[in-house]
């Protein structure tokens, strides 16, 4: 990485970044996966990492098809599994910077157990994982994240499960570095994808994304801008001592950096028993 | 210089892997192959690779295939059960054409079944586990010196035909342990794949030339290409265009018969003058090797077709070595899956019976001695 800049939003222009020759997108009208797509690639210009070496490894949804858009070395993997696949890139390859892209559903369901493990072992990649509460690809069934008593197309009288909080698994399974943010902010978005891309060891960050088309229109949420403007009361922000950790009701969610610890990165690691036993060997 | 040793057969699949450049091996503990995952453990840090056992099988074919993705010769291996979970995984690697080597080190089944008694009952798993039309090549040794080899040729294979190939042997063979020479091949007989090079302008990652394989865009190399699961365009793109999808499957589907020469294999013994053709691999074709000498000293003539390539299914060979048979007898240790291919492929031009073990024990070569009387009688 060479020198970090600060950027205004008028100055980085995203077509920069994106395959335009792919546009139109096919994301719904309102989806917060775009407006997270730019603060993550704005902080991928402000840390001067060069698109060459720039590995984005995403899993099955919309989350998943949202890295196709980046100019970049582009892996839409399998349901679940982008995190197993970006784990063996970045060993075979740890010149690369490796971002996986993920979903609630992708992470936190079919792909748990790739997450926790993760988390655990610290290898320096980043997971931006969207959380829009459903599965909209596939029209809209409930999610792990989905908010107690909201309609989902499996969920036809209210949800009734208890919802996953990412950050607190990835703490609990001993990820260095945790932040949330959402996508009403997109600067502090952008920061937060920052400091976990600059941080040497496995990030995991959780955006609060918006499906509007489906998930906003089975429970009345009204437009995108206003399911944004939503965000912004239920959204606790960092160190205000806050807490109100009601799973039973539509949630409110605590946004900064949790965790940002110095661990034995799992690269670097490897790397060292490699000169253990070569000096063995001797 | 001579490198005769005492090595057990996953022993051996470790050796042919690090020999053929192997540098990324992914796993999780399974019985009967465990032990390949223990010595790519020891060998791999040695020579610069790394080892990792993944948090499951899914993650552990999803791992090799990532690094293979990088550029890097990839392995895993497992089981039964754990071939099973490798599956969808393995179909993004044949869709997304990137080399790696699969090893199962096959066990009784279904489910759990016999987990440290050798089977061949993956036989049609390791062609069609995956869903979806696909290619895939699947390698069947038969000895220890053989599984060296095989490993070694499964990754050429791979390789040079951007494909996932299967090392398929049983229990028993991967348990053995012979004294062999494991002499590493000479640097022009391993086979490292096309890297694509030349502007980067316009560059199309899946158009391919004459021999149906297209370059292999290493990141980094500044392609930025994007690799999907889903049907794609010459571009790598997503696409539904009934045309190009039908094109790309063409290709997809027809590359491993362009480059079928350089695919098959198999192993004849004294099957000219032969009354009774045996066709069967693994553990059974040593026991066939047997069984053939001591019926040969009693004055009935068998032969052997032995399939190293299992698939695709080397249909000419068996057609060629079966014309004018009495009978064709096909010993396996499951309840019979090599047999439907060899009866789909002779189509009647002889008899063909079956002599199938499932109880957890190698089939001896008495059995298939009795059996070849049986068809002579």
């Amino acid at each position: 990485m060479n020198e970090i800049k600060v950027t205004s939003a008028d100055e980085f222009d995203i077509r920069d970044w994106l395959r335009t020759d792919l546009m139109p997108h096919f994301m719904c009208p309102g989806c917060g996966h775009g407006i997270a797509l730019r603060a993550l690639l704005w902080a991928c210009h402000e840390l001067g990492i060069g698109k060459d070496r720039l590995a984005v490894v995403s899993g099955i949804g919309c989350s998943g098809r949202t890295g196709a858009y980046i100019d970049a070395n582009t892996f839409h993997t399998t349901h679940g599994r982008p995190l197993a696949f970006a784990t063996g890139l970045k060993l075979a390859r740890p010149d690369l910077t490796v971002i996986v892209i993920s979903g609630d559903g992708d992470s936190l369901a079919i792909g748990g157990n790739h997450l926790i493990h993760a988390c655990r072992r610290n290898l320096d990649m980043t997971l931006v994982l969207l959380n829009n509460e459903v599965y909209g690809m596939t029209g809209g069934q409930v999610s792990p994240t989905t908010s107690a008593e909201r309609f989902t197309t499996t969920t036809p009288a209210g949800n009734m499960e208890p919802v996953f909080d990412a950050c607190k698994l990835a703490e609990g399974a001993g990820a260095s570095f945790v932040g949330r943010e959402a996508t009403l902010q997109t600067p502090a978005l952008k920061d937060l994808f920052k400091a976990a891309i600059a941080h040497k060891g496995f990030s995991l960050t959780e955006v609060i994304s918006d499906c509007t088309e489906i998930f906003g229109r089975k429970n009345a949420l009204g437009s995108s801008p206003e399911m944004v403007l939503k965000q912004k009361k239920v959204m606790i922000p960092a160190h205000t001592d806050n807490r109100v950790p009601e799973p039973f009701k539509p949630h409110p969610f605590e946004t900064g950096v949790f965790v940002r610890q110095e661990r034995p990165e799992y690269g670097e690691v490897y790397e060292a028993l490699r000169a253990r036993v070569r000096e063995k060997g001797k | 210089m001579s490198t005769l040793q005492n090595i057990q057969g996953n022993a051996a699949c470790a050796a042919g892997a690090i020999a053929a450049g192997c540098r990324f091996y992914a796993g999780y503990p399974i019985t009967p192959s465990s032990e390949i995952a223990e010595q790519m453990a020891a060998r791999l840090p040695k020579v610069g690779g790394t080892f990792i056992q993944m948090e499951d099988e899914l993650g552990s074919m999803a791992a090799t295939v990532g690094a293979s993705l990088g550029g890097v010769k990839a392995m895993t291996a497992t089981s039964g059960p754990g071939f099973s979970l490798k599956q969808e995984n393995l179909g993004y690697a044949a869709m997304t054409e990137t080399p790696c080597v699969i090893v199962n080190v096959m066990r009784g089944g279904p489910s759990t079944g016999l987990p440290t008694r050798p089977a061949q009952a993956d036989i049609m798993q390791a062609r069609w586990g995956t869903h979806g039309d696909h290619p895939i090549i699947v390698l069947a040794p038969h000895t220890v010196r053989e599984i060296f080899e095989e490993t070694i040729r499964a990754f050429n294979l791979a390789e040079a035909l951007r494909v996932p190939v299967v090392v398929l042997y049983d229990e028993t063979i991967g348990h053995l342990v012979e004294t062999v020479d494991l002499t590493p091949p000479q640097p022009e007989d391993i086979v490292t794949r096309t890297f694509a090079s030349g502007p980067a302008e316009d560059y199309l990652p899946y158009a391919a030339g004459e021999d149906m394989i297209p370059a292999f865009p290493r990141p980094g190399d500044g392609y930025r290409t994007h690799t999907t699961g889903l049907t794609h365009d010459e571009r790598g793109f997503p696409t539904q265009d009934p045309q190009k999808v039908d094109a790309f499957m063409k290709r997809l589907l027809g590359k491993l018969e362009r480059h079928a020469k350089m695919i098959e294999k198999t192993e004849s013994v004294e099957v000219d003058d032969a009354q009774v053709l045996i066709v069967t691999m693994g553990t059974p074709a040593r026991a066939a090797k047997t069984a053939i000498r001591q019926l040969r000293d009693e004055g009935i003539r068998a032969g052997l077709l032995r399939p190293v390539t299992l698939w695709p299914f080397p249909e000419a060979a068996l057609r060629a070595a079966a014309k004018g048979k009495r009978a064709v007898l096909v010993p396996e240790m499951n309840a019979g899956q090599l047999i439907l291919e060899v009866q789909r492929v002779l189509g009647g031009a002889a008899p063909v019976s079956g002599l199938n073990v499932f109880n957890g024990e190698p089939i001896a070569p008495q059995q298939i001695a009795q059996a070849v009387k049986e068809l002579v009688k």
